[in-house]
Parts: structure tokens; C-alpha cells; sequence
């Protein structure tokens, strides 16, 4: 039977896990898997953890030190920014605008990307070559520079952010999910079921799609660092989010102008995008390489 | 594979490219257009509507927006991008002075991280758990972590602010690229090394290093002339991606630094609404992005003689 053949996911997550974890990646996992949570966490409940609204402008304590530093205070740990509002706060709030640009932009392209490189891949042809133009023309095209478009004409908002993303990320998917067809069409197990009579779909998504779905879930993880990034840098060049909202990259951004009497309106913000992002590329690193070895040189 | 199949995939990747370019410019002209009139950008609230007018017809932005595409590609054709609506100079030659700052910040930033990239993948790679190979991924692992804008900053905060080494930003003599350069260097020179470091690992445990070594040959020839070869490779491939990174990198790093290039003319071109310019820049852009995709492609078959030969 040809089905058979194809890889359960499952089973190779286990094999995976079993092999993949060793004393010396359970010291590093262990910190990132907590950092991980942290983040999920005080994204989700950023309004229940905050003791102070983000966008409250409070002139009189304006850039009061961190706790730990002289004449800061515990009532305000990180300190305050230019503005009086607390850092703390917005900064839990900016990890909220990092999760909300993840679990939005990560999901879609790669649904898109996926979509697109089963067609390409699959039916060759000219549906091929358009499809691998139209990727051609994203990557020449860097995503900075359609959203520094993007905001001008449309403004700035959340919003945008996010579909700036969408569009400049799916092609990575599509090139690795084409590449995979590519080799797989010509595997026994897929010409039997061609042979046998399956549908297109069926093929699709039954033989194939089950087969690259390691790609895919790797390729997302290596996509959760890279996205928030984009995000702050956008918001950083004062082309991504709404002024006001607290973004990561915004407050950096805001900050930079009193970086010689203040360090803690950029470092905090700063830390937690290291932090993040730094946790991101470790998972996804280990998920490729138990998973899937021969994705090492994809980035 | 001889020069004749060369000359043709040459051919046929240049029109590729042509059309790529066209379909961005396109895209990036009537994006910047179908939203509103750029002259809402250059004027303010108290323009009167006669007054808007005139400057919707001297700056050629009057009439249907398809007869001003047509009219935008016949000009284009000729390298004729129009004129800068504020500076009234040709869009491209305002582009050009700014773009050799770029080339200049671009180049410096790839010599770089190609000169701390590889020479660092090899030695992590050859000795293996060594301190140095665990130096050598951490620096790799923080730097394709490290947000560069907040990088940065932080150089500036260390070796500008509180040391007094560097300049804080602009550009002029060789300390003025020094930390820009390192800035926008640092995530390729991870990525090389990265790949230089498990190509590396991965050749030194093939058959023709071991008949290399049994040879009799020195262990500098083996790993210089045989291993080093195979392990650039991926390396190659990934430049031409790094191109298109280094030049959206260039407009974080520009900002940053207050860079004058290429990256800071477009966002100020998009502060004032000044259209013709940020055209001209990104059809510079974009060019030299697919450009470098094709010389990457070109350049396989000098580093791997088995695409030479036709064994793809």
C-alpha cells in the first residue's frame, strides 16, 4: 500500500524527541523553554500583570531609574520613560504586540507559502514559473522598503504591520514546500498513487502534505524571531505600529534620544527582544536539527 | 557545459531579472499613486484647489493614472525617472550621490563578515568543542538574535558616548564606517559561519579528504585546496539572499548612524511625499539585488566543478 510509505509525523516527533535531547541541550532548553512561557504568559495577561496603563503619560515621574539603580523605586521596577509611563508595563504590553504579530503572521504566510508551493511544485508548468516570479519579485523587493510605502500612503497601524509581514514571508515557505515536491513526485510511493488513480488532492494532501509537514513546523520556529524583528524594526524606523502603542521597537525608537542621560528606556525593551528572539532561534535549531537534519543550511 | 549553454542561461536570466525589476517598479509606482494624488503630500491644508492644479500639471500627476503609468514606462525605457518634485533635479542623479555611500557601507559590512565569518567557521569547525568552537557559536547564536538597530545603539552607547572612540554618527573618515560596518555585518557573518562550520564538518568526514590525506598531502593542502572548496559553497548560495538582507539592513543601520546613503534618502523621500526619488531608489535597489542573485548563480560553477561538468 502506498500509504505506507508516508511518514507519520508522530512517530518521527518521538523518535526526534528521544534522540534530540541531550544533557548538554536540556541546559539550554530548559532557560528558553522558560523564557517561552514567561513571554506567552505575560503577553496573554499583560492587562492583568501591568500595574499601570502603558499609555499613561505622567510628566512629574518622568525617567525615574530602575529599582536597583539609586533613587529609583519598586513602585515603578524598570524605571519610566521620557514620557512618565512605566517600562514595566509597556513593556509586558509590547510582548503582547510581539505574540498577537506571531500567532497572526506565522500561521497565514506559512498556509499561503504552503498552498502556493504545492501548486507550483506539483503542477509545473507555467503555473510554476509565474508562481516562482512572483517570488522572485518579493525577494527583490525587501520588506522594509513596501512598508515604508505602506505606511505613508495608509498610514500606521497594528494592522498593516501585520500584512506587510504576511505578504513577505510566505515565499519562504513556497520555495521550500515547491523544493520538497520537487523530490517527492518522483518517489515510487507517489507514482503508485498516481497509478492507482488518486485524485490531485488526494495526492496532495494525503501522500505529500504529511511528508513535508516537518519542513513546514521547523521553517514556522525559525520564523517566530524573524517576525518579531521585522515588527520592531518597523516600529523602531516609525513605519510600523500606531504612535503610542507599545511596541518593543517603538520604545527603543523613543528612547534613543535620551540614550545619554537614560539607558534603561532602550536596554529593557532591548533585553526583551534579545530575550525572545534569542529563545526562538534555539528551539528552532533544535527542532531541525532532531527533526530534520538536511534543513541545516536553509538559513 | 560549455560557453554556449552558459551564454544562454545568462540570457534567459537577465530577461527573468528584467521582468522582476519591472514588476516591482510597477508595483511600487502605483501603490505610491492609487492611493491618493502625491500632490495632497507636498501641499498643505490652505493650497487652494486652482493652486493644486497647476502643480498636478507641471508635475506631470494630472489624467488618468493609466495614462501616467504608460507615460512613466515610455520615460522609464529611457532611463528618464522624472524629476524630483522638491529638488526639481533628476530623480536618478539625486540617487546616484547617495547610492555609492551605500555600495560603501554594503561592501565594507560583507568584507566584514565574511573575513570573521569563514576564517572563524573553519577553526570551529577543526578543532570541535574546543573553547574556540564554543565561542565561535555563541557569538554566531547572539548575532543572529541581536535586533541591529538596538546594536546599534548599544555601540554607539559603549564606544561613542561613554568612550569618547568613535564618532556618534554622519560619515567621513575610516572611523565613521567602523561601527555602521559591524552593525550591519554581524548577522551575515553569524550566517557564514554557521554554514562554513557544519560544510566544513561535513567534508572532513567524506571519502576523497581521507584519499587526500592518504595521499600523503599536507593537512593545509587538504583543508585549503580540497575541503575549503566544497564547504563554500553553501555559503555561495546564501550571499545572494545576504545581498537583499545588507541592502534593507542598510536603511536600519543608515538611520541609525545618520549614514547619508541610499536607505536614509528614502525615508526622507517618504516624509515629503517626494515620489520620482524613492522610484528612482528602489529601481537602483532592486536591480542590484537581482543582479547579485545572478552572479551568485554564475558563480557555481567556478566554485564546484561538478556543475561545470554538467553533473547537477
Amino acid at each position: 500500500m502506498a500509504t505506507r510509505v508516508v511518514a507519520q509525523p508522530a512517530a518521527i516527533l518521538r523518535r526526534g524527541v528521544r534522540l534530540g535531547v541531550s544533557w548538554q541541550r536540556l541546559v539550554l532548553l530548559a532557560p528558553a523553554l522558560i523564557i517561552l512561557g514567561a513571554f506567552l504568559i505575560v503577553g496573554i495577561f499583560a492587562n492583568l500583570l501591568s500595574a499601570y496603563d502603558p499609555e499613561e503619560i505622567v510628566l512629574i515621574r518622568r525617567l525615574i531609574p530602575p529599582a536597583i539603580q539609586e533613587g529609583g523605586s519598586w513602585a515603578h521596577p524598570l524605571g519610566t520613560d521620557n514620557l512618565g509611563r512605566d517600562i514595566l508595563s509597556r513593556v509586558m504590553y509590547g510582548a503582547r504586540v510581539s505574540l498577537l504579530v506571531v500567532v497572526i503572521c506565522i500561521p497565514a504566510s506559512a498556509l499561503i507559502g504552503t498552498f502556493i508551493g504545492l501548486l507550483a511544485g506539483w503542477r509545473l508548468g507555467w503555473w510554476d514559473r509565474l508562481l516562482m516570479r512572483l517570488v522572485d519579485v518579493q525577494l527583490a523587493l525587501p520588506a522594509l522598503l513596501f512598508a515604508l510605502l505602506i505606511s505613508v500612503v495608509f498610514g500606521r497601524s497594528l494592522l498593516n504591520v501585520i500584512l506587510i509581514i504576511i505578504i513577505f514571508s510566505w515565499s519562504g515557505y513556497a520555495r521550500l514546500v515547491r523544493a520538497d515536491v520537487l523530490s517527492l513526485r518522483e518517489q515510487e510511493f507517489v507514482i503508485s498513487a498516481q497509478a492507482s488513480g488518486a485524485s490531485d488532492q488526494r495526492i496532495l494532501f494525503r501522500h505529500i502534505l504529511p511528508n513535508i509537514l516537518n519542513t513546514i513546523v521547523i521553517m514556522a520556529t525559525l520564523d517566530v524571531p524573524a517576525v518579531i524583528l521585522i515588527e520592531a524594526a518597523l516600529s523602531f524606523l516609525n513605519i510600523g505600529v500606531a504612535p503610542g502603542t507599545p511596541s518593543w521597537g517603538a520604545m527603543i525608537s523613543e528612547g534613543r534620544n535620551f540614550m545619554t542621560i537614560a539607558w534603561w528606556p532602550i536596554w529593557m525593551p532591548g533585553i526583551a527582544i534579545l530575550l525572545v528572539s534569542l529563545t526562538g532561534n534555539l528551539m528552532g535549531d533544535w527542532l531541525r536539527d532532531t527533526l530534520d537534519p538536511r534543513l541545516r543550511n536553509v538559513r | 557545459m560549455g560557453v554556449q549553454s552558459i551564454l544562454s542561461i545568462l540570457v534567459s536570466r537577465l530577461l527573468q531579472g528584467i521582468l522582476v525589476v519591472f514588476v516591482v517598479v510597477s508595483v511600487v509606482f502605483l501603490v505610491s499613486r492609487l492611493a491618493r494624488n502625491p500632490v495632497e503630500y507636498l501641499t498643505t491644508d490652505e493650497t487652494t484647489v486652482e493652486e493644486k492644479e497647476l502643480l498636478k500639471e507641471q508635475l506631470g500627476l494630472s489624467g488618468p493614472i493609466g495614462i501616467q503609468y504608460v507615460n512613466f514606462l515610455i520615460d522609464a525605457v529611457q532611463l528618464d525617472l522624472g524629476n524630483s518634485f522638491i529638488s526639481a533635479r533628476p530623480a536618478l542623479s539625486e540617487v546616484s550621490s547617495r547610492a555609492s555611500k551605500t555600495l560603501q557601507l554594503g561592501a565594507a559590512a560583507l568584507i566584514f563578515s565574511l573575513a570573521l565569518g569563514i576564517p572563524l567557521g573553519i577553526i570551529a569547525a577543526l578543532r570541535r568543542a574546543s573553547p574556540t568552537d564554543w565561542l565561535a557559536r555563541l557569538l554566531a547564536v547572539l548575532g543572529q538574535a541581536t535586533p541591529n538597530f538596538w546594536l546599534g545603539l548599544m555601540l554607539i552607547f559603549f564606544f561613542s558616548v561613554q568612550l569618547g572612540w568613535m564618532p556618534t554618527g554622519g560619515s567621513g573618515g575610516v572611523k565613521h564606517i567602523i561601527l555602521p560596518t559591524i552593525t550591519l555585518g554581524l548577522l551575515t557573518s553569524a550566517v557564514s559561519m554557521r554554514l562554513t562550520r557544519s560544510g566544513m564538518i561535513d567534508v572532513m568526514n567524506t571519502d576523497f579528504i581521507r584519499t587526500a590525506r592518504a595521499k600523503g598531502l599536507r593537512e593545509s593542502t587538504v583543508i585549503w585546496r580540497h575541503a575549503l572548496r566544497h564547504a563554500l559553497l553553501p555559503v555561495a548560495t546564501i550571499l545572494g539572499l545576504q545581498v537583499g538582507y545588507l541592502i534593507a539592513g542598510t536603511i536600519i543601520v543608515e538611520q541609525v548612524f545618520a549614514w547619508p546613503g541610499i536607505g536614509r534618502l528614502m525615508l526622507h523621500t517618504i516624509t515629503v511625499g517626494d515620489f520620482p526619488v524613492l522610484i528612482a531608489a528602489i529601481l537602483v535597489i532592486s536591480t542590484s539585488i537581482v543582479a547579485a542573485n545572478i552572479l551568485v548563480d554564475l558563480s557555481y560553477p567556478i566554485i564546484d566543478p561538478r556543475i561545470r561538468a554538467g553533473g547537477r
